[in-house]
C-alpha cells in the first residue's frame, strides 16, 4: 500500500494522452461561499482499489459524488477512460451514469421503503427497460452472491438489519455489472462479519470484471486490507 | 414495551377508536348518508313555498321549523349541504390537481421553472383569496361550476408549496441518487421514486381543504355569488335566516349553520387523526 497527496499522483500533465479510468482533474466544488473541494485531482485506474481518506468535513463523500457523476463540479472536470464527462446526474446518458456505481454509507437512506428487496436490486434493470424475467433471473444471481435469502428478498427494508440491507445495495450497485465502484464508508454501520463479507463479495468482484474501487473508510485495519494505494485528502 | 409507557398522545391513538374519532364517524357517516339520500327518501321542490305555514317553530311535524317562506328547514339544510359538500370536494380536489402539477414541475425540475412558478405563487398568494373568488365568480358569472373554479383557483397555493417542498427535500436522497445512477429517467424518477412518496402528504392536503373549501363556498353563498337564491345551500338559507333572526326565528340560520359546523369539524377531527398517522415518529412508536 502507498500512500500519496492527491495532486502528487493523480494530476495528468498537459499535453499527456489521456489514461484509461475515471479521473478528477482539478475539480473544485463550493457548498455557498464554503469550499469543499479545491483544485482536486484524483484517478480510478482499472482493477486497482484506491483508498480515500481525510479527516471529517474534507470533502470525501462529496469527491465520491462528484466521481459517481450525481454532482457536477464549480471547476475542473471528470474524465471517464479518457473521455471528457460534462454534466452530471441526468444530463448525462444511462449509459454513463451505468457505468460507475456508488454504495452509501447508510443503506436506510439508500433505499426507497416502499420498495421489497428484490425491487429495490432489481430496479436499475427494470429502470433501463430489461424484461421482467431477465431482471429476476439476475436479482437472483446477484441475491445469491451477495448472501439474501429469497425469504429476505420479499421483505421491505424495515423489516430487515442494516448488514440485510447493505448486501441488498451493494446487489444493485453491481447489477450493471459497473466499470467503477464507489464505497463510501460502505461498511461503517455493519458488523464485523458482514463487513468482511461486503469486502469479499467486492474484491471478487474487481478480480473477475477488473473493476476500478474507491474505498472511503475511517477504519486504518479496513484501508490496509482492502486498498491498493491510498490518498489523503487534506481538509478543506 | 407496557402500554403506560408509550405517551399519552401515542396511547390514545393506539386505542381501535378513541371517542372523539367515534363520534366523528358517526357524525360524518350519518350527516353524510342523510345528505345523498334525502332526494330518494324526502322529495323537495326547490321552488315550493307555503306562505300560510312561514317561520314555525321546530316541532314534530319540522324537526328545525319552517323559514320565512313556509319551507322545511331540516330538509333544505340536508339539499344545502349536499350541494356544499359537493362543491367543497370538488373544489379541493381540482386545487390539489393544480397545485400537484404545478408543486412536481418546480419541484423536480428546479432552477428557473422553480423559480419562476415560486414567483407565481407568491404573487397569487399576495392577493386576499375571498376577495379574488369573488373577482372570478363574477367574471364567470355566478353559478355552480363558477364557485368551484373559484375555491379552486384560489386554493392551490398550499398545494404547489407542500408538493414541491417534499420533492425538494427527497430529490437529493440518497436512494434517489441510487436511482439515478442505476440509470433511471426524469420521468422513472419523479413517477417511481418521488411522487408515491409525496402522494399520502397530497391526499391530506386535499383533505383538510375539503372542510376549508366547503366554507368558502358558504361565504360566496352568503354575500349572494353563489347558487341562486331558490336553490337550498348552507350560504343562502344562512343568507335568508338573518331576516327571520330578527323576528326570533333563530332556527332558519342556526340549523344549517350547526349541520355545517358539525359535518366540517367531524372531517377535520378525522384528517387530524390520519395527518397523526402519516407522521413517521408517531408511526414508529405506533408499530405500524
Amino acid at each position: 500500500m502507498t500512500v500519496t497527496a492527491p495532486d502528487a499522483t493523480d494530476a495528468v500533465a498537459p499535453g499527456a494522452a489521456p489514461a484509461a479510468g475515471l479521473a478528477a482533474h482539478q475539480v473544485s466544488v463550493a457548498y455557498g461561499r464554503q469550499r469543499v473541494l479545491d483544485r482536486v485531482d484524483l484517478r480510478i485506474a482499472p482493477g486497482e482499489t484506491v483508498g480515500l481518506r481525510g479527516p471529517s468535513g474534507s470533502g470525501k463523500s462529496t469527491l465520491a459524488r462528484v466521481l459517481a457523476l450525481l454532482h457536477a463540479p464549480d471547476s475542473g472536470h471528470l474524465t471517464l477512460d479518457g473521455s471528457p464527462v460534462r454534466g452530471a446526474r441526468h444530463r448525462l446518458p444511462a449509459s454513463v451514469r451505468t457505468r460507475v456505481a456508488i454504495l452509501f454509507q447508510s443503506p436506510r437512506a439508500a433505499t426507497d421503503p416502499r420498495l421489497s428487496l428484490a425491487d429495490i436490486v432489481a430496479e436499475p434493470l427494470r429502470a433501463t427497460g430489461t424484461p421482467r424475467e431477465q431482471a429476476a433471473a439476475r436479482t437472483a444471481e446477484l441475491a445469491d452472491l451477495v448472501g439474501l435469502t429469497t425469504d429476505l428478498l420479499t421483505r421491505r427494508p424495515h423489516a430487515v438489519s442494516d448488514g440485510q440491507l447493505q448486501r441488498a445495495c451493494l446487489a444493485r450497485a453491481l447489477v450493471h455489472r459497473p466499470d467503477y465502484l464507489l464505497c463510501d464508508e460502505a461498511t461503517a454501520m455493519l458488523d464485523a462479519s458482514t463487513q468482511a463479507h461486503v469486502a469479499a463479495v467486492i474484491g471478487d468482484y474487481q478480480r473477475r470484471q477488473g473493476a476500478g474501487v474507491l474505498v472511503i473508510t475511517h477504519d486504518p485495519a479496513l484501508m490496509a486490507r482492502w486498498a491498493t494505494r491510498v490518498v489523503d485528502l487534506p481538509a478543506a | 414495551m407496557t402500554d403506560l409507557a408509550l405517551p399519552a398522545r401515542v396511547r390514545r391513538l393506539r386505542r381501535p377508536g378513541s371517542a372523539g374519532t367515534t363520534v366523528a364517524v358517526v357524525v360524518l357517516a350519518g350527516v353524510v348518508a342523510a345528505a345523498l339520500l334525502a332526494p330518494v327518501l324526502w322529495p323537495l321542490d326547490q321552488s315550493a313555498v307555503d306562505l300560510s305555514r312561514t317561520r314555525l317553530a321546530p316541532s314534530a311535524d319540522n324537526l328545525a321549523g319552517t323559514d320565512d317562506l313556509g319551507r322545511d328547514v331540516a330538509l333544505r339544510s340536508l339539499y344545502g349541504l349536499r350541494v356544499s359538500l359537493l362543491v367543497g370536494a370538488v373544489a379541493a380536489l381540482v386545487a390539489a390537481v393544480i397545485g400537484g402539477l404545478v408543486g412536481a414541475l418546480a419541484g423536480s425540475v428546479g432552477g428557473w421553472v422553480d423559480r419562476a412558478l415560486m414567483r407565481v405563487v407568491d404573487t397569487v398568494a399576495a392577493l386576499p383569496h375571498l376577495l379574488l373568488g369573488i373577482f372570478i365568480v363574477a367574471m364567470l358569472r355566478p353559478s355552480l361550476g363558477a364557485v368551484i373554479a373559484s375555491i379552486a383557483l384560489t386554493h392551490w397555493l398550499s398545494t404547489a408549496r407542500i408538493v414541491r417542498s417534499e420533492l425538494l427535500s427527497l430529490r437529493n436522497r440518497p436512494f434517489v441518487d441510487a436511482a439515478i445512477s442505476g440509470g433511471a429517467s426524469r420521468a422513472r424518477v419523479l413517477t417511481r421514486h418521488l411522487l408515491p412518496h409525496v402522494l399520502p402528504r397530497l391526499a391530506l392536503a386535499t383533505t383538510l381543504m375539503v372542510p376549508h373549501a366547503v366554507w368558502h363556498e358558504t361565504a360566496l353563498s352568503f354575500l349572494g355569488l353563489g347558487l341562486p337564491p331558490h336553490l337550498a345551500s348552507i350560504g343562502n338559507m344562512i343568507n335568508d335566516g338573518q331576516r327571520s333572526l330578527l323576528t326570533g326565528a333563530w332556527w332558519a340560520s342556526i340549523v344549517p349553520g350547526l349541520l355545517l359546523v358539525a359535518a366540517t369539524l367531524a372531517l377535520a377531527v378525522l384528517t387530524g387523526r390520519w395527518r397523526d398517522r402519516l407522521d413517521p415518529r408517531v408511526r414508529a412508536e405506533l408499530q405500524l
